[in-house]
């Protein structure tokens, strides 16, 4: 029979005459777990910025036509040498196509599958800026400006104009902002492309596009699908690249495989392509939670040495309460509803502290060249992590007290009484 | 006459730092009203035998009645239950709980016990304070009241919950004659009017004197 009324009285009367120790062991656990909300949540920020900087513009598969030589060369075929050492000099890659063949059956197709959130064309072509009689090499990909905005976040990277403005502007372009800035054009200025064939085009630029690498902003601009099979002499079924976007990023291998074979194209996963940047994020992750837990044992050592220097004191008391009636686990519970009630007001004024800083911290000014959409720092707040910062106040406190209270609970009344 | 707490060949051993057999043999039995006290030297072994008998001390050969009913080997939460509806205590030292108020220390055990309502529960302690004459104190923190008023506060933390027996650990010597007189005529008072029983462990020869019953101990056995 447990009287838990009577019981956290007791418990309440011991913090309250204590409050001293109890307000420090109390802001152990705050400092932890404020500590622990604060990190975590600015970490895991960091994280998801760094992340979504690669991957939200990446696709999760690749398709293109790979351009490499033919693996069996016309020598295989001569039987005469089949078991001879032969050496072929000057191997050219296989006269093959850019293009996908039959690139828009294969799009639709992929479209069709449950797992593709959206599977996009594009096309890549090599050109020159052209500036007076300076020529600037470059890359001019064609695109189709709304898809590319609803699956690769690509109005993010715009920072003047935006997609829907190439959209409505078939001889629009979106300028690198490292050519814009070498050539001093502006949004509403002409600038002049050349082709490799020589073909000259003059186009409107209709915005700026900063990915925040400088190597790539000073070559790459977009242009609309269309346009750049004009510009390029093709036909409307040109199209050297298929970018897919998936639901869950995990089914990107076994897809792209699946791809590959079926088609004879190559498909690039974005786990294959970005593989150290994953072991990155875990490493992060790993130091965060090393660092929080560290944080939050150091606390319930704290409140571990306060309880059982309160058990010490209150020797005496203990054994009143078992002469007079109360038991052993009675007496536990005293002790441990006293940890349990530094651990939840602890956690609770640390979850608030946590949620202060992180707001403090998500109002901070931070801007780089390479991330034109942040403004302040990134924070993540997630409730999970104050659910789970919370769990854990409780759980390291309950731990802490846990072995002073059974010390407590085993204390033979009579030795004390005894003693005195 | 009807005993409340018999003893059957109880026998008692220190282990260390040697064997040492303190109690040997004890037979004896405490009837309902009688007031007993039990004396002897130091070291004669009759505080240990009284903390055989509060059922705190468990580690002992024989058999222990109380209220006719065998308490040996009984599990420890029901041993806390007997001490707290059946087995009042006082001690030589107070021991109250500092931190609490007068009627707080009081209150604990009837709330532990938990039959009544906390209104009946202090109710009963406003009417032992005030038959102790303390009922004024009620408030104050235990730790601010003197030696005689924190025995008194003991007594009728004891009584609150109307246990079968009272038993007492030297309950007079911390205290001046005075005092001791006073904690004696309440004792006696309850033994003659309520019919409680008490069973006291003493080195005072006039407070026994005064009891309805001596044991005298001596070498761990009973002598008279």
């Amino acid at each position: 029979m447990t009287h838990w009324k009577v019981i956290l009285t007791i418990a309440k009367t011991h913090l309250l005459t204590k409050i001293k120790q109890t307000a420090t062991a109390a802001l152990g656990v705050t400092f932890g777990i404020g500590a622990y909300i604060t990190l975590v949540c600015f970490m895991t920020g960091l994280n998801t910025m760094l992340d979504d900087l690669i991957l939200n513009q990446t696709p999760h598969i690749h398709v293109y036509n790979e351009i490499e030589p033919s693996e069996k060369q016309p020598l295989d075929y001569y039987h005469n040498v089949e078991n001879s050492f032969s050496v072929i000099r000057s191997i050219k890659p296989r006269l093959s196509q850019k293009k996908i063949h039959n690139a828009n059956p294969i799009i639709a197709y992929l479209n069709q599958n449950e797992n593709v959130r959206g599977a996009i064309p594009q096309i890549k072509a090599t050109i020159f800026y052209i500036a007076g009689s300076i020529e600037l090499g470059g890359n001019l990909t064609g695109i189709q400006p709304i898809e590319e905005a609803r699956l690769f976040n690509l109005q993010d990277y715009v920072v003047e104009g935006t997609p829907k403005d190439l959209y409505n502007n078939e001889s629009g372009i979106l300028l690198g902002i490292g050519i814009a800035k070498k050539m001093s054009l502006d949004v509403g200025d002409r600038v002049q492309i050349s082709t490799i064939k020589g073909a000259v085009f003059p186009l409107k630029i209709v915005g700026l596009y900063q990915s925040g690498i400088s190597e790539i902003d000073n070559i790459q601009s977009f242009v609309n699908l269309k346009t750049t099979q004009k510009i390029l002499g093709e036909a409307e079924n040109y199209i050297t690249d298929i970018n897919v976007k998936l639901y869950n990023i995990e089914e990107a291998l076994p897809l792209s495989k699946k791809i590959e074979r079926q088609f004879n194209l190559t498909a690039i996963d974005i786990k294959t392509a970005n593989a150290q940047f994953e072991t990155g994020t875990t490493i992060r992750n790993l130091i965060t939670y090393a660092v929080s837990i560290t944080l939050l044992i150091v606390a319930g050592f704290g409140i571990y040495n306060i309880l059982n220097m309160l058990i010490y004191e209150k020797m005496n008391d203990i054994a009143i309460l078992k002469a007079t009636g109360f038991s052993g686990k009675d007496v536990q519970y005293i002790f441990m509803s006293q940890a349990m009630i530094i651990g939840f007001v602890g956690g609770v004024l640390g979850l608030l502290i946590g949620y202060g800083l992180t707001s403090l911290i998500s109002t901070i000014p931070f801007q780089t060249e390479a991330l034109p959409t942040v403004e302040t720092y990134p924070i993540n707040m997630n409730p999970l992590f104050f659910v789970i910062g919370f769990l854990f106040a409780m759980i390291s406190t309950f731990l802490a007290g846990y072995l002073p209270a059974i010390k407590a609970k085993k204390i033979d009344p009579v030795k004390i009484i005894r003693g005195q | 006459m009807e005993a409340i707490l018999k003893t059957k060949n109880i026998n008692k051993y220190f282990k260390k730092p040697v064997l040492f057999h303190v109690l040997k043999d004890i037979n004896f039995q405490v009837n309902k009203g009688e007031f007993t006290s039990i004396m002897g030297k130091s070291g004669c072994g009759k505080s240990t035998l009284l903390y055989i008998l509060s059922t705190m001390d468990t580690d002992y050969e024989g058999e222990l009645f109380l209220n006719n009913q065998l308490i040996t080997g009984q599990d420890k939460d029901h041993l806390s239950y007997i001490r707290n509806k059946h087995i009042g205590f006082v001690f030589q030292f107070h021991y109250l709980l500092s931190e609490f108020s007068v009627l707080e220390n009081v209150l604990l055990p009837a709330k532990k016990l938990a039959e009544k309502s906390l209104k009946e529960i202090e109710s009963d302690a406003m009417q032992k304070l005030k038959m102790l004459h303390i009922d004024h104190l009620a408030k104050k923190r235990a730790s601010r009241i003197s030696g005689g008023e924190k025995q008194r506060v003991a007594i009728a933390r004891a009584l609150i919950n109307n246990p079968s027996i009272i038993m007492g650990d030297e309950p007079t010597g911390n205290l001046d004659s005075y005092n001791a007189e006073n904690v004696f005529d309440i004792f006696k008072q309850l033994s003659d009017e309520q019919g409680l029983s008490f069973l006291v462990v003493t080195h005072d020869q006039d407070f026994a004197d005064k009891t309805d019953r001596i044991i005298q101990m001596g070498d761990g056995k009973i002598i008279s």
